[in-house]
């Protein structure tokens, strides 16, 4: 057991070092000269040069790649050219925001999506399960961003059930806190709920027919016994695994979602950052994230490893 | 057994077992209306210039916010530019930007993925940079590399295919490391094939069927993924029509000119499930341990 957990850890180190590395070409990857890209295309040639100077882009490259490391030991994951600021208060000061939304995105994801999964599995070829699995295709056909503004048009502008955009933070008034976030998360978790129920019908089934659901059944266990423990409990490790890809893709849809419903978070920071060119920024938030989600892929790995015995790695 | 006669055989079944397959999707309803739903929208997007005679770009102050109507099926945005000429043009764009991403992530992945899985010395290397591309969330990943690379149709499918890599990668890789301790791959490394022999012989037929479904779904993804992209101002850049683009564009009068953005979100919704209907028919089809479950 230790074995597996230290080879596990083991693995991911270079995938951190590897993660470090690719957000570092980020910026080395602009084509052309970057300082010439962030400075604007009307900057002095003094303009650029300072740019050049302050991002350390006149050295050599492998220097440079050094100096990125070394900063990163130290905890610096560089500063904001837009905001005089760095990326990491940048991003504390905007993080509660993100996780917010995302947090309570997957609290009405998983009972609703495990449950429409199950149902469905258990309903199999009936009319509940074509009306179940037809809902949840939409919801990973339909992009989240486009039903959003739709959904501010008749809940907010027509209904004015919702704000139609901003957001206080919860220690100030958590009404208005709630309020601003229940249809944004409402709108990021359509796509997870789809995602999710599609998912966990699949692995039901997969054990509703295995010969131990067969074996509950043919010893007498009553119907609900037999799924509730024996089938849904298995069907629960699949979705360990599965928490690990909806986090990374609420994530990524609070990006767009944050956009829509002018929300002040990580996602928004990262919208204005590109469209000001501010690279450092969108290096330094990619990256912070990239080791968040190595940390978070590890913990759903390990999770796994220990919920289910039949998991070993050679 | 030898080799040649494992592949003179597998060689006689093959034409009956496609007949087989081909036959079982033609009666699967999904496939049937995902294929109905794409083929549409995809001779709708070639022959666009036929279907409208509008030019997608030409303004005419004049016909500005008309409503849906005969002369504008779909009605025009703040311009006076007609949406359902847009619409269609957009559909080229997006259509062939989720067609690149699918078909450059399906080969890119088959090719790590059969790398990774015969040369084992290469294996940790790929699979630990794959980890690190899947560390980041995909749609931050792309609007990353977007953004690197500049505002331009050709940078959204690089940026796509970079996020949407791995998991190629990953599926190839898993069924090439099944397929090459199988006893008759095993025999054709003894008679001495070579391994470029073993690679394009034996594991990669093998890894074809999950692939297929796996870059059908990408496709839909990348379609979802581009809209966003240029939703966010970072895709496809006006005055080109994307998807993403107009409704990017109509979101600014949503509340008085609904239909702006309203027809190209239908068009993206539409063609992510007839392509996810797809992907649902050749999985159901092609991959044999689902196949009992229906």
């Amino acid at each position: 057991m230790w074995r597996l957990i230290s080879y596990r850890v083991l693995q991911a180190a270079p995938v951190v070092l590897i993660v470090s590395i690719l957000a570092f070409f980020l910026i080395n990857l602009l084509p052309g000269d970057p300082a010439v890209v962030i400075a604007g295309d009307q900057a002095t040639p003094e303009a650029i040069a300072a740019v050049r100077h302050n991002l350390g882009l006149d050295r050599p490259l492998i220097e440079q790649l050094g100096i990125w490391f070394w900063h990163l030991l130290q905890g610096n994951f560089g500063a904001s050219l837009m905001l005089n600021q760095s990326v990491l208060s940048a991003m504390v000061e905007r993080l509660p925001v993100t996780l917010s939304l995302t947090m309570l995105s997957l609290l009405i994801t998983l009972p609703i999506g495990v449950l429409a999964g199950a149902v469905a599995a258990y309903y199999r070829r009936t009319w509940i399960d074509s009306a179940i699995m037809s809902l949840a295709l939409l919801g990973v056909s339909a992009p989240a961003f486009w039903i959003a503004i739709l959904s501010i048009i008749v809940f907010s502008v027509g209904l004015r059930w919702f704000p139609t955009g901003g957001y206080a933070p919860f220690l100030s008034d958590p009404l208005l806190w709630l309020r601003s976030l229940v249809l944004p998360a409402a709108m990021l978790s359509l796509f997870q709920i789809g995602f999710l129920a599609r998912m966990t019908r699949s692995s039901m089934l997969d054990v509703l027919s295995q010969d131990y659901v067969r074996t509950a059944r043919a010893k007498g266990l009553g119907e609900w016994r037999t799924v509730g423990k024996h089938a849904f409990r298995n069907a629960l490790i699949l979705i360990v695994t599965a928490i690990g890809i909806l986090l990374s893709t609420a994530i990524g849809g609070s990006v767009v979602i944050e956009q829509v419903f002018a929300l002040p978070g990580v996602g928004r920071l990262v919208v204005q950052g590109i469209l000001a060119r501010d690279y450092p920024l969108v290096q330094g938030v990619m990256l912070i994230y990239g080791f968040a989600f190595v940390l978070i892929n590890l913990a759903v790995d390990l999770i796994y490893t220990l919920a289910d015995p039949r998991v070993r790695y050679d | 057994m030898t080799e040649l006669a494992a592949g003179s055989l597998a060689g006689a079944l093959a034409p009956r077992r496609r007949l087989v397959l081909l036959r079982r999707l033609a009666g699967h309803r999904s496939f049937q209306i995902g294929l109905i739903l794409v083929a549409a929208l995809a001779l709708a997007a070639i022959f666009a210039p036929l279907l409208s005679d509008h030019d997608p770009s030409a303004m005419k102050v004049r016909f500005r916010f008309k409503p849906p109507s005969a002369a504008f099926p779909f009605g025009t945005d703040n311009f006076g530019r007609d949406i359902f000429t847009r619409v269609l043009y957009g559909a080229r764009v997006s259509l062939w930007i989720g067609l690149a991403v699918a078909a450059m992530s399906g080969l890119l992945g088959a090719a790590f993925g059969i790398l990774a899985a015969q040369f084992r010395r290469l294996d940790p290397f790929v699979m630990r940079v794959m980890d690190a591309l899947m560390s980041f969330p995909a749609i931050l990943l792309a609007l990353g590399v977007t953004a690197a690379l500049g505002p331009r149709m050709e940078s959204v499918i690089i940026a796509l295919t970079v996020a949407y890599v791995p998991g190629g990668v990953r599926l190839v890789r898993a069924s090439g490391l099944v397929v090459r301790e199988l006893d008759y791959v095993e025999a054709a490394r003894i008679s001495g094939a070579s391994n470029a022999r073993i690679m394009l012989r034996h594991i990669l037929p093998n890894s074809i069927s999950p692939l297929l479904v796996h870059v059908t779904f990408v496709f839909a993804y990348a379609i979802l993924a581009e809209a966003a992209l240029s939703f966010l101002g970072v895709g496809v850049p006006p005055p080109t029509a994307s998807w993403g683009n107009i409704i990017a564009e109509g979101r600014d009068y949503a509340t008085q000119a609904w239909w702006v953005m309203l027809f190209p979100g239908l068009g993206i919704t539409l063609a992510a499930l007839g392509l996810n209907l797809l992907g649902d028919g050749l999985r159901d089809v092609l991959d044999p341990r689902l196949k009992a479950q229906g």
